[in-house]
């Protein structure tokens, strides 16, 4: 009687580690993901602009386009477009306040006039201060940077579609690489020709 | 050793709610139907749902006409892609996307955001029922 109790306790242990153990992974692979992400991230992050870290921010505001990098805009332009996100270029992007709240805090605090690296002090400097940029593609520092790639290879290319489409040409753009040697234009070798 | 009996019992019985919770039924969406229910929603049809899902409607601030399908495709199985970012959109389908519909949360918010910018208004409960019929049912 004694044995079979302990066969029964050792059995009954078995289901209920198993059960969890599939819990625990499905919940593992989500997370390695975000950690990778995050690992490279740190490294680039002395080199280009600081990679996404937010759980919110990127959950919500990468799933019609990628997660711009705060650093790529000044404060008075992430407070605008938190507040008008109802009619976010054309869209309906709306957040309930708290998630909102959250997200602007994060963005204000890594936002161009708050975090000096290269890219951001180069588009702080490329604005004039009265004006409020709703577009990084829209910034003079932008502009400037891809003034030599024709239309054809953005509008008229069904690989990327619009300059805001980062992601399309710079590989790295989630790790907060921009560098010039990741870039490559979908659909051709040799941009610069 | 009949406590013992009752004890093991109750145990194998709550280690397979929680597996199964991990693996298929999908309680969010029996949640929602439920809650569609109480709103006065007899019956739903997942048929209606896929009509809906292609139905063009011009788009307020283009003019130019719009459906669900056109972000997210006509065959929810297969993956789509955000018709002015370009970025792309996961399959819908239960069957080739069963990590889809478990936070109702995101699915109000969604439903809310794409039915406004697609249909220029809310879904009704009755349509958001048929819509989640229709997933689950592809
Ligand atoms: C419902 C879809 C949707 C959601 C959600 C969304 N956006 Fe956008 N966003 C767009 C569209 C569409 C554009 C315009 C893209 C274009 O013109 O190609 C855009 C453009 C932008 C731009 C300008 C990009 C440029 O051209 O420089 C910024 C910045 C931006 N979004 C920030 C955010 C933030 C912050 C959030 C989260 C609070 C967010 N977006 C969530 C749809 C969305
Ligand atoms: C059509 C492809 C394309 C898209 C889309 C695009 N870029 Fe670029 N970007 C380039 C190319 C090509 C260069 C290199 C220009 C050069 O070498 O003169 C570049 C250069 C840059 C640089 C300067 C890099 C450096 O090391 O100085 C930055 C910063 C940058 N892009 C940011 C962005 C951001 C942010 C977005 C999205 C809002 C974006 N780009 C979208 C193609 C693209
Ligand atoms: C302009 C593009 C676009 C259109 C049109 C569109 N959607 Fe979406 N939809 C999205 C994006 C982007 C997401 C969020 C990304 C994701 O969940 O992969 C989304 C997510 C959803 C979700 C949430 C799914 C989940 O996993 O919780 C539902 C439900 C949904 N859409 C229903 C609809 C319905 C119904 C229509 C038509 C009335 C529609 N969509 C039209 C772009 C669109």
């Amino acid at each position: 009687m004694k044995q079979k109790r302990l066969w029964g306790t050792i059995l009954l242990f078995g289901c209920i580690s198993l059960s969890m153990a599939t819990l625990a992974w499905s919940d593992g692979s989500e997370w390695g993901e975000n950690n990778e992400h995050e690992g490279k991230g740190f490294i680039q992050q002395t080199a280009g602009v600081s990679s996404v870290n937010n759980k919110a921010y990127k959950n919500e505001c990468s799933s019609c386009h990628f997660a711009y990098p705060a650093g790529f805009l000044p404060k008075r332009s992430w407070i605008k477009i938190m507040t008008t996100l109802d009619d976010h270029f054309g869209e309906d992007a709306e957040l309930d306040a708290q998630d909102a709240q959250g997200i602007e805090t994060y963005l204000l605090n890594n936002a161009a006039d708050q975090r000096p690296n290269r890219f951001s002090r180069s588009i702080m400097r490329s604005i004039d201060s009265r004006t409020t940029p709703l577009r990084i593609t829209k910034t003079p520092y932008f502009r400037h940077r891809h003034r030599e790639i024709p239309t054809r290879m953005v509008e008229g290319n069904a690989k990327v579609r619009s300059f805001s489409n980062c992601l399309a040409c710079h590989s790295g753009a989630s790790q907060g690489s921009f560098d010039e040697d990741s870039v490559r234009i979908p659909g051709y070798r040799f941009w610069e020709d | 050793m009949k406590s013992f009996m009752i004890l093991s019992v109750f145990i194998i019985f709550i280690s397979f709610a929680i597996s199964q919770t991990a693996f298929a039924g999908n309680n969010t969406v029996t949640m929602l139907l439920d809650k569609y229910h109480s709103e006065g929603v007899s019956q739903f049809d997942a048929n209606k749902g896929k009509t809906m899902w292609q139905e063009q409607h011009i788009q307020k601030k283009t003019g130019k006409p719009v459906s669900c399908a056109a972000c997210h495709t006509s065959d929810i199985r297969k993956t789509g892609s955000h018709i002015r970012t370009g970025k792309l959109i996961e399959a819908m389908a239960a069957s080739t996307n069963p990590s889809r519909f478990h936070d109702a949360k995101n699915i109000e918010k969604w439903f809310k955001r794409n039915c406004k910018w697609t249909w220029g208004r809310q879904c009704t409960p009755q349509e958001k029922g048929d819509f989640l019929l229709f997933f689950q049912s592809q």
